[in-house]
């Protein structure tokens, strides 16, 4: 397919988005990240099978988080597809990046060197 | 198990707000299994802090520490070579592992991170019920095993009162009459013989109401 989708993304692997913790997700945000996606299986194909159902929650969690610190919730999504929709991936970065874009940037400032790195 | 429910964000962020360096200490027991301020929440709880701050353009260092126990002092003793590192103590046990720990050190600030709910038991994971009120005397024995005192709304000790509708208590339709429970129980049990007994007046003395309570086994103590 050659498909591309915006270089600003950097894919974290998990075995399934089930080992996906809240503070997995926080820790980005810690290290200055603008936004945090989880790109799970389609719902009810989870070979693990409630792998991306959980993650959903956690998500959902880390958004009631992010409020009570006073950082925009939609700046982490859940998204489901599968590993056949290369097309639906690059179509998800395409749609983050542009949210993300008109949020701006994260509003912790201080960015680590591990980050930078 | 003690049960307890982490403070939302904002009153922490309050108590907090004139120290820089925290150190915030977790609980391995009761408060661990009910999902509040055991090590992973110890670990959320710092982010959120760190987040705030750094949002806010402020600094915070925060040590994150979580002890076996909060409530012995073989383990509240094991923070003693760092503690002084810190301006502040942020603990997030249930109120008698913090009370324990301001207790130990008297010359330091010990805040709440977590309120103290009560004695129950897992239902499911994620959700915990209320089901002892520690009063001194148990009488389930009488009440097949269900205890008027931590499930009845009003603690009645010959029910169910007029408020009980449908087996639900009249506090909150979510919640089973208790004395429903009992009779249901003592039913099932062929212990119906137990409901004809009008069960005395309670003497609370042993509950909260004699005052904070001490328990001594001479045989154990080393001095």
């Amino acid at each position: 397919m050659r498909l591309s989708y915006p270089t600003n993304i950097k894919v974290v692997k998990v075995p399934c988005t089930g080992r996906v913790d809240v503070l997995t997700i926080l820790k980005a945000f810690e290290a200055g990240v603008d936004g945090v996606y989880v790109a799970g299986c389609l719902e009810g194909e989870c070979h693990f099978l409630k792998g991306n159902l959980r993650a959903r929650k956690r998500v959902n969690y880390v958004k009631q988080l992010l409020q009570e610190v006073g950082i925009e919730p939609e700046r982490v999504e859940m998204y489901n597809l599968s590993s056949a929709q290369g097309q639906r991936f690059a179509q998800i970065a395409e749609e983050m990046t542009e949210k993300i874009r008109t949020l701006g940037p994260s509003p912790i400032k201080k960015r680590t060197d591990a980050f930078k790195a | 198990m003690i049960v307890g429910n982490r403070k939302p964000l904002e009153e922490i962020l309050q108590l907090v707000k004139p120290y820089k360096k925290i150190l915030l200490l977790g609980c391995r027991e009761c408060i661990t299994v009910c999902a509040a301020g055991g090590e992973r929440e110890v670990g959320v709880l710092a982010s959120e802090l760190k987040l705030s701050r750094a949002k806010d353009g402020g600094e915070i260092e925060v040590k994150e520490h979580t002890l076996e126990r909060q409530c012995d002092y073989e383990y509240v003793d094991q923070i003693k070579p760092f503690v002084d590192d810190y301006e502040v103590v942020v603990s997030m046990a249930c109120g008698a592992g913090i009370q324990y720990v301001a207790e130990k050190y008297p010359h330091k600030i010990v805040l709440p991170a977590i309120n103290t709910t009560f004695l129950g038991v897992t239902l499911e994971q994620g959700l915990w019920a209320e089901r002892c009120q520690g009063c001194g005397e148990c009488i389930l024995h009488l009440t097949g095993g269900v205890c008027p005192v931590a499930r009845c709304a009003k603690s009645l000790f010959n029910g169910p009162c007029g408020g009980s509708a449908d087996g639900k208590c009249e506090v909150n339709k979510d919640t089973d009459c208790a004395w429903q429970l009992i009779i249901n129980r003592l039913k099932e049990l062929g212990q119906l013989e137990n409901y004809e007994q009008i069960i005395p007046a309670k003497d609370w003395s042993t509950a909260r109401d004699g005052g904070p309570r001490t328990r001594v086994r001479e045989d154990l103590r080393l001095t």
